[in-house]
């Protein structure tokens, strides 16, 4: 038994902090920096869902509407209300944890796939409020406001409706801003690395046996006193928070937010993200995150010469999710490890490792 | 003799067929009692409604003067109950070590919070609760056996995980469902006096068997269970001789013939 050696998590979380240091230095445009900051944005957010799906079982469809709580509360907060940006991102975080409880709470008592469901209509009408959200207070508010004698100057929340909200101010430490590319890529990597290093502290802990133990025999699980509702919501509660900080995040990188970025359909796209990285594989997420961003940059980008072509990214990102759940179930980074260990354990032939543990699954990048 | 659990007119149905019907009996505490009865019995369903698996249609399953029917099964682990299953129900996608982790559940607390943060403790406890998981597998023989996927261990050893997993929480009343189907005659025997050694730990028995030769060479008490009725309780030799435990196992034969 070899006692003193660095954990995989640690070794794995030296190598990304070492790959993002690094890659300034290869990727010398800084136009290719955004997308690059983009996948640490999702990346945040698909961890959580990685979670979710693998190892609560559980699908959202939902995750744009938390993703869209975190920007929109990130953004009216800082430019409305003078909030730090710094103090909007927990506000944000919050409540998409707090809205998530009540849409969970009740869906994951019961077993089976209702969060799905329940999921998909709360997607849509977070969308449709944010488009439709009024101007000023309803007369009921007004009214209410005036009764509870909140000054007249208390500022309205607008949303921007479909024009969305502009001059979202960047974050900063101290004087320091965040606003040209290189410094937004390094800021949000770091998150994601964060992001990522406590995910991966949660799967090797006692709550992520319990829910690897749920996934392989609920019934037992059970009996061994793991409450399962409760861990479902606790996941699902944190997948919630991990997307309105992705959502913060992008909100306060790019300055501008409006509906389209939080459709309901996004959300398909970020199942899709979860499947190629593989489901219970934290590390996959980045995969994940960078395929689906790469592919619909030159998507754009072909798009510009075939314009029809760009509205084909939602079938495209389908027939991938369909392709890889066929033949490769167990997502990209899965299924290529587990080739590579096939191969190198070929001359060894041990048939008994041949089923690597779950928890070796996790900590390979 | 005090009974650690008391069942009353417990009733299970599953749209119109009863599984377990009106059944009455208890257990007392640290003894081995067995629950036999032809196949379908209702004998899992029964073991299942003790451990929270399935809530009960009727009746009430009382455990050391608190009524337990109803409560979820993790509650019931609480209370100190723990079970293995007919079909094993193995964490196949952990190793050995890791299943009988996840059976020091509730004697340890980390949280999601505090695992993400690594707070104070959390570090030691993981490995507290491993080695106790080496501990528990050091008593069924397992101990080599640690980080051997659960799916990789050959039948017997399962059983044997099985048990070890449901020690780990520590339990007052053991429920074991045919732990002993499968298996050689020399993992019966090596089962046997696990059996015992759990026994004289301190740890009530509540088993389901069909291998009449063990059952009644170890157990204190028997409950036949016939279509979902009781027909019969009590020592292992009034059970032999009763004539309604006779002609339930002669139908089975003769259904089997
Ligand atoms: N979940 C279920 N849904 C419907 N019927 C069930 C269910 N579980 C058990 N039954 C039925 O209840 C009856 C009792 O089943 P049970 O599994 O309790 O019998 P058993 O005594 O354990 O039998 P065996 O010795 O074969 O294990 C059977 O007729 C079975 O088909
Ligand atoms: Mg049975």
């Amino acid at each position: 038994m070899s006692r003193v050696r660095p954990s995989p998590t640690l070794i794995s979380v030296l190598l990304g902090i070492a790959l993002v240091a690094l890659a300034p230095c290869v990727v010398t445009n800084s136009y290719a920096l955004v997308p690059l900051t983009f996948i640490a944005i999702y990346t945040i957010l698909v961890i959580g869902l990685n979670m979710l799906m693998g190892y609560a079982g559980q699908v959202s469809l939902g995750h744009a509407a938390f993703f869209a709580i975190g920007a929109y509360t990130s953004a009216i907060l800082s430019t409305q209300y003078g909030c730090s940006p710094w103090a909007a991102m927990p506000a944000g975080m919050a409540l998409a944890g707090i809205v998530a409880l009540l849409v969970g709470m009740p869906c994951l008592r019961l077993r089976g796939h209702y969060l799905a469901m329940a999921t998909l209509g709360f997607g849509m009408i977070v969308y449709i409020l944010l488009m439709e959200w009024p101007d000023s207070p309803p007369l009921l508010l007004a009214t209410l406001g005036r009764l509870l004698h909140l000054p007249a100057s208390t500022p309205w929340p607008f949303t921007g409706g479909a024009s969305g909200l502009p001059d979202i101010p960047a974050l900063a430490i101290g004087s320091f801003v965040f606003h040209t590319n290189l410094q937004k890529f390094y800021l949000t990597w770091a998150f994601a690395i964060l992001a990522l290093l406590l995910c991966a502290n949660i799967v090797n802990s006692r709550v992520g046996r319990a829910l690897r133990a749920v996934h392989g025999s609920e019934a037992a699980a059970a009996t061994l006193g793991v409450n399962i509702a409760a861990y479902k919501i606790h996941v699902f509660v944190l997948s919630a928070i991990l997307a309105a900080l992705a959502g913060s995040l992008y909100a306060h990188a790019v300055g501008f937010i409006s509906p389209p970025t939080f459709n309901f359909i996004r959300s398909v796209d970020f199942v899709v993200m979860v499947v190629i990285g593989g489901m219970a594989s934290i590390w996959g997420a980045v995969l994940g995150a960078g395929t689906i961003v790469l592919l619909g940059n030159w998507l754009q980008d072909v798009g510009a010469k075939f314009p029809r072509l760009a509205e084909f990214d939602l079938i495209i990102h389908s027939a991938i999710l369909i392709l890889v759940m066929i033949f490769m179930p167990a997502g990209i980074v899965c299924t290529a490890r587990d080739a590579v260990l096939r191969r190198l354990r070929g001359r060894a032939t041990a048939p008994a490792a041949a089923a690597p543990a779950h928890s070796e699954e996790v900590a390979t990048p | 003799m005090t009974a650690l659990l008391d069942i009353r007119h417990l009733t299970r149905a599953f749209d119109g067929l009863l599984a377990v019907s009106d059944v009455s009996f208890s257990i007392a505490g640290g003894q081995i009692t067995a629950l036999i009865g032809p196949n379908g019995a209702g004998k899992s369903t029964l073991l299942n409604l003790v451990s929270g698996t399935l809530p009960p249609t009727g009746g009430v399953i009382t455990y050391q003067g608190q009524v337990i029917s109803g409560c979820p099964p993790h509650r019931i682990a609480e209370y100190g109950i723990a079970r293995t299953f007919q079909h094993v129900e193995l964490f196949m996608n952990m190793t050995a070590a890791e299943n009988v982790m996840v059976g020091r559940h509730l004697r340890s607390r980390g949280t999601l919070f505090s695992a993400m943060f690594r707070l104070f403790g959390t570090a030691a406890e993981e490995r507290r609760v491993r080695e106790d998981a080496l501990r528990f597998l050091e008593r069924v023989g397992l101990r080599e056996d640690a980080d051997t996927p659960a799916s990789a261990l050959p039948f017997g050893r399962q059983r044997l995980l099985e048990i070890a997993r449901a020690l780990a929480t520590e339990p007052k009343l053991l429920l074991l469902d045919e732990a002993a189907s499968g298996l050689s005659t020399r993992e019966k025997r090596e089962l046997v006096s696990l059996i015992y050694a759990i026994r004289d730990a301190g740890v009530t028995i509540f088993m389901v068997d069909h291998d009449m030769d063990l059952v009644m060479s170890i157990s204190d008490a028997v409950v036949v269970l016939d279509h979902g009725e009781k027909i019969a309780e009590g020592t292992p030799t009034a059970v032999q001789h009763d004539a309604r435990v006779i002609a339930a196992y002669l139908g089975e034969e003769a259904a089997h013939a």
